[in-house]
């Protein structure tokens, strides 16, 4: 079931405002796979999405943390940008005023996948913080590209709606590289996991071979 | 929901200067515009520098540096006092809402064409602006400390210890900023007579010296540009002293007190009242009569000719601000572009609009259209400029669109609601600077209160000024109910707010 190479780091370190946060980092990703990146806050794991969306940016439907919704526009618009480089400028600019109607029925498939059909034409800014991160997966979804990377893509929502989130996802998407913070979510989405400590790697193991207690551990005892 | 708002208002904005713009006077009058415009850029090309008259740029600093720190240290006092009486907003409200030309071409009546004169036109208004700016800066500053002080401290020592350290640097910033604005007011003083560089513009650009005047704007435009360099708190002292050693002399225009008592106790007063007979209903008839035909022949259709234009002004300068603001923007622009269209837009800014004003009225003949062009070409090149700064202070993501895309889709909707902040701002300066225009020519409510000046009818004159401030007091108002609807009051509004490089 996994394939060519999609991701390849040898060594990788990277830093955030000259501060060092990741070490020595070894991690390839085969099309096919659906990678689980944990560990605390601080431990790296965004700055590590962010090497692998460096890599291929093309090939990435991207779910930034804190979902990077453009809140004055609508719902539509905010997933229609998932296809911007797609159509002309003159094209999106003249959906940007008058959307059209074939681009509506389109969005509205994807909303309705996440539950936001209703949405479609409110503010953004008028979401509520479960309500713009399905926004923000909604962009992702109608985005299509194969390989998926999403920064704690559910955070805001409770573990069902989560679940069924992260379900669609792998249903769209090829391969998928997911920072998550539910271990349980982890265990059953993915099929590999990769824990992040101080910015180093500690676990890089299949899901099979891990039970929530061997991850919990990394967490102190977060549920 | 918000969206729709934004989008509501702004259309509502366009269709008024749809309208008015139907009913301006936008017409060129002038019999061949494109062949004084060929010899005003060949001036600007060929600039010549040995005619410049090196003191009218001492005094032009002089005035400002002198105008603009009495009108600081009155405003700091002012600020004070500012939130705890009703009459201090008030008159601090007055004195800005009147205009320094006006002051200016009111002063000259007290103490003739002389450095007082300019000195004040300048002092009087920014003291009312500084009032209001540094009482709202007090207000914004993290008082914790304040509340942590011992019982029984004097207020003298907590305002020393707990509030001012905490909003000084924010005075100090402000006030250097100040200090250009007040560089650009006395070049409009000059336009009334002061011996500064506007002056010297005016004679040249009546007379079509364009090289002439080239020069002295270049060298106006560089010390406007290198005014971090010169005005820093350490150079403030010297520059202060010197500035009052150097001062021109003034153009005497006999005593001043008794120009003073004569023109607050009779030249003032409303001619139907100067009798002093205040106990006759005759006298009060003739006064509602007198003010009745000031009203219906002056003030109205000044103020319409002041709003129309103001209108037609505002929405130019939005939508030349939403065109011009990806110039200054490193995210839209790149790094190469930015620093060409910044350069571009602080030249452009730095002009005087009363000054572009006049000298397309040179060009183009007189109607609206040279007013409407200076006003939203200068204030959309401040409102862009600020724009551009925010637009590279957003955090983009990743995989953010690019160029036209990003502009429209993403930079263009997220800053809306500044864009609108400013906009609405900047609503009353128009309005304000609309009616000084009048000046010019156009039938604004400047062009009644020259008029009246001229025929030396003082009570005609304050009432006229007396209206502009209530035209601006209303649209002031309106455009603070309009943010608040918008739940827009809290963004940033004035230059030293915007987010720095």
């Amino acid at each position: 079931m996994t394939g060519d190479i999609v991701f390849d780091l040898k060594r990788a370190c990277a830093g955030y405002n000259g501060r060092p946060v990741l070490f020595d980092i070894d991690l390839t990703v085969r099309a096919g796979e659906r990678i689980a990146v944990m560990g605390r806050s601080g431990a790296g794991k965004s700055t590590l999405l962010g090497l692998l969306y460096a890599q291929r940016p093309d090939d990435v439907a991207l779910v930034p943390q804190a979902s990077a919704l453009v809140k004055p526009l609508s719902v539509f618009h905010n997933v229609y940008m998932g296809r911007l480089d797609r159509h002309s400028t003159a094209y999106n600019l003249r959906n940007l005023v008058w959307p059209a109607a074939c681009k509506v029925v389109e969005v509205r498939g994807v909303l309705k996948s996440v539950g936001l059909e209703g949405e479609i034409f409110s503010a953004a800014g008028a979401l509520s913080g479960g309500q713009q991160q399905r926004t923000s997966v909604a962009r992702a979804l109608y985005n299509g590209r194969p390989i998926l990377i999403g920064d704690e893509p559910v955070s805001a929502l409770d573990r069902v709606q989560g679940g069924e989130v992260l379900s669609l996802l792998k249903s769209r998407h090829q391969t998928l590289v997911l920072a998550l913070h539910d271990v349980n979510h982890a265990l059953e989405h993915a099929d590999r996991i990769v824990v992040l400590e101080h910015g180093r790697k500690v676990i890089d193991e299949p899901a099979s071979r891990l039970s929530a207690n061997d991850l919990l551990r990394f967490f102190g005892g977060e549920p | 929901m918000n969206r729709l708002a934004f989008g509501n208002t702004s259309l509502w904005f366009l269709l008024s200067a749809l309208l008015c713009l139907a009913v301006a006077d936008i017409a060129v009058t002038a019999l061949n515009p494109w062949a004084e415009m060929l010899r005003l850029v060949r001036g600007i090309l060929r600039p010549d520098i040995l005619s410049i008259e090196a003191w009218s740029v001492v005094w032009t600093v002089a005035f400002a540096v002198v105008g603009v720190g009495i009108g600081a240290t009155a405003g700091f006092l002012l600020a004070i006092a500012f939130p705890h009486f009703a009459a201090v907003r008030v008159s601090a409200m007055v004195l800005r809402s009147i205009h320094e030309l006006f002051w200016a071409l009111l002063l000259i009546q007290v103490f003739g064409l002389g450095p007082t004169t300019g000195v004040l036109a300048i002092a009087i208004p920014y003291a009312g602006i500084f009032a209001k700016v540094f009482a709202e800066m007090i207000e914004e500053a993290d008082l914790a400390a304040e509340r942590v002080l011992p019982d029984g401290t004097s207020a003298i020592s907590a305002f020393a210890f707990a509030r001012l350290p905490e909003v000084a640097e924010r005075f100090k910033t402000y006030t250097l900023y100040r200090l250009e604005c007040g560089l650009r007011s006395t070049l409009v003083l000059g336009f009334v007579g002061l011996p500064t560089v506007g002056f010297h513009l005016e004679g040249y650009f009546k007379q079509g010296k364009y090289a002439e005047a080239a020069a002295l704007l270049g060298v106006f435009y560089v010390l406007i540009g290198t005014r971090r360099l010169w005005a820093r708190p350490a150079t403030v002292p010297f520059l202060l002293v010197g500035s009052l050693l150097l001062l021109p002399e003034g153009i005497g225009g006999g005593s001043t007190l008794a120009n003073l008592a004569r023109f607050v106790t009779h030249d003032i007063v409303p001619a139907p009242l100067r009798a002093g007979d205040f106990g006759s209903l005759a006298t009060w008839s003739a006064f509602a009569g007198w003010l009745q035909a000031i009203v219906w022949s002056k003030v109205l259709p000044g103020a319409w000719n002041t709003i129309v234009l103001a209108q037609i002004s505002l929405v130019g300068m939005g939508i030349l601000a939403l065109l011009l603001f990806p110039l200054v923007s490193r995210q839209l622009v790149g790094r190469l572009g930015q620093p060409a269209g910044r350069v571009l837009l602080v030249v452009v800014r730095s002009t005087p609009e009363y000054m572009l004003a006049y000298v397309l009225l040179q060009l183009l003949g007189p109607s609206m259209l040279p007013a409407i062009i200076a006003l939203a070409v200068h204030n959309g090149a401040i409102v862009g400029y600020l724009m551009g700064r925010h637009a590279d202070a957003l955090d983009y993501r990743a995989d953010a669109p690019k160029g036209l895309n990003l502009y429209a889709y993403d930079t263009t909707p997220r800053l809306f609601g500044q864009f609108l902040a400013y906009s609405l701002y900047r609503w009353e300066i128009i309005v304000r600077e609309s009616a000084i225009f009048g000046i010019l020519g156009v039938a604004t409510l400047g062009y009644y209160v020259d008029a009246a000046i001229s025929e030396l009818r003082f009570d005609v004159a304050v009432v006229l000024i007396l209206a502009t401030v209530g035209v601006c007091g209303v649209i002031d108002a309106l455009s603070r109910w309009l943010r608040r609807e918008l739940r827009i009051p809290t963004l940033a509004t004035r230059l030293a707010d915007a987010p720095a490089r």
